[in-house]
């Protein structure tokens, strides 16, 4: 099934079967890594995308049925070739080891700010409840996301 | 993943004529928070897969005096809906107890009712709501009440052909209500949740209690030993505590693997108490 898929902006025309995830058509037919496969079952946040803005476990969805809706990868976040500030914020708080969650954090945590531009602490850690990382302990993922909150407003 | 036929409807009468044709052979897609990690695991195997998602029917209103949720309601819609929270603040706090922000953006209300889950947020608000639920096919349709929808361990009345358009609930203005659970981590299904509405008379004495549980049976279901120990009581902290006590008697999980019955009837008994403490102020504190 010729299905169009917009990523990050740009439609692509990709012959499809029904039975196929996201997240496989992303790494295994387009050759786009940048969500990640952890569980497969809609608990890690590795697969993360953002499907008409909002975070979806890309595990959990079917290839076919995001035809015409925008998809973002953390690719998508990326200004003119530079770092989002959020990312920048990632690099700066050492929010980032093995990097595995990263993809995933960073497109949670970005969707979260722009519906909640002033969340403390408490809501940023409730917002990032899905997204599991093995390195970090999340101290240095809430300090960046809190970080380029902050920022952000002036 | 089993390969399969893929078709996704525009209008609710093409996807009645799906299931139609293909009868138990087909699988209605809606969030795919449930339907496709089952796929993954080839637990389910369907040969079409009819996905409603283009379907009208994620409307919700309030019309004839009840709360009126579209079958396709997001998870995520229906915790940030206004006129629910003023309406039907249950459903409200439900929703958002809901697994994580990933299965809140997709899974929607029809699906979660018609997985039926046991420990299931929504299905359990139902049962404390008095929910009706409206099922159609090519057929025809029909109406039906929340104490006959849930038949069993993640099974419903919904016949293979059918599909759940929408459910709807009567507005619990006047009540206070509360939803507690426990997990084990965020974003688990819970071992345990109880549901709370409570109205309180003139004189200050519970009107009408109404407590359910899930987690505990196949079904979640009411527990009406705990809403009639309350009736005609002052709400004191040690008549509820007393009331909640009932619960633990009232059940007798099995255990599994993620608890033991006995932490389970543990847990029953103070989720209540807490589920109806925070009922109770909540009932206190509508303007009379
Ligand atoms: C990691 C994770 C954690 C979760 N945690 C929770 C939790 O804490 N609490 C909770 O309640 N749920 C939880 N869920 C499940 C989630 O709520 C699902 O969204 C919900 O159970 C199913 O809704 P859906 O729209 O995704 O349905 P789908 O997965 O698309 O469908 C589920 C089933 O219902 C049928 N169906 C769907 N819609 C209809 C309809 N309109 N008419 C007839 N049949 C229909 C499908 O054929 C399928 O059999 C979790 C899921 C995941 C992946
Ligand atoms: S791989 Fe999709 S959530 Fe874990
Ligand atoms: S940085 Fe390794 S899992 Fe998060």
């Amino acid at each position: 099934m010729t299905t169009r898929l917009l990523i990050n902006g740009r439609a692509r025309d990709v012959d499809v079967e029904p039975h196929r995830t996201l997240l496989e058509v992303l790494r295994d037919t387009l050759g786009i890594f940048d969500a990640k496969e952890g569980c497969n079952e809609g608990v890690c946040g590795a697969c993360t995308v953002l499907l008409d803005g909002r975070p979806v476990s890309s595990c959990l969805v079917l290839a076919v049925a995001t035809r015409g809706k925008p998809i973002t990868t953390v690719r998508g976040l990326e200004r003119d070739g530079d770092l989002h500030p959020l990312q920048d914020a990632f690099l700066r708080h050492g929010a980032v080891q093995c990097g595995f969650c990263t993809p995933g954090m960073l497109l949670t945590a970005y969707a979260f700010v722009e519906a909640h531009p002033h969340p403390d602490r408490a809501a940023i850690r409730e917002a990032l409840e899905g997204n599991l990382c093995r390195c970090t302990g999340y101290t240095k993922i809430v300090d960046a996301v809190e970080d380029y909150a902050r920022n952000r407003c002036g | 993943m089993q390969p399969f036929e893929y078709a996704a409807p525009a209008s609710v009468d093409e996807a009645l004529a799906l299931l139609a044709r293909h009868g138990a052979d087909a699988k209605v897609l809606a969030g795919g928070q449930s339907l496709v990690p089952l796929l993954n695991y080839r637990l389910a195997r369907p040969r079409f897969v009819v996905d409603v998602n283009d379907l009208p029917l994620d409307e919700i209103r309030v019309d004839a005096g009840r709360v009126r949720l579209g079958a396709l309601v997001r998870h995520s819609t229906l915790a940030a809906s206004a006129v629910v929270a003023r309406e039907c603040p249950l459903l409200t706090e439900a929703a958002a107890l809901i697994g994580n922000v990933r299965v809140r953006s997709l899974g929607t209300v029809g699906g979660s009712l018609a997985h039926a889950d046991p420990a299931a947020e929504l299905p359990l608000a139902m049962v404390a709501l008095d929910a009706r639920f409206e099922l159609r096919s090519a057929r025809g349709s029909r109406t039906v009440e929340v104490r006959d929808f849930f038949s069993g361990y993640l099974t419903t009345v919904l016949r293979p052909d059918e599909l759940l358009t929408s459910v709807d609930a009567p507005p619990t203005r006047g009540a206070g209500t509360a939803v507690e659970e426990f997990s084990r981590r965020p974003g688990d299904f819970a071992l345990v949740a109880v549901a709370a509405i409570v109205t309180i008379d003139r004189q200050g004495r519970v009107e009408n209690a109404r407590v359910a549980i899930g987690g505990i049976d196949g079904v979640p279901r009411r527990i009406p030993a705990v809403e009639n120990a309350l009736r005609g009581e002052p709400p004191a902290t040690d008549r509820i505590a007393r009331a909640a006590e009932l619960a633990r008697a009232e059940v007798t999980p099995q255990s599994d693997a993620l608890a033991s019955g006995e932490y389970r009837t543990l847990l029953a008994g103070v989720l209540t108490k807490r589920a109806l403490a925070r009922a109770v102020s909540r009932a206190m504190a509508v303007p009379a």
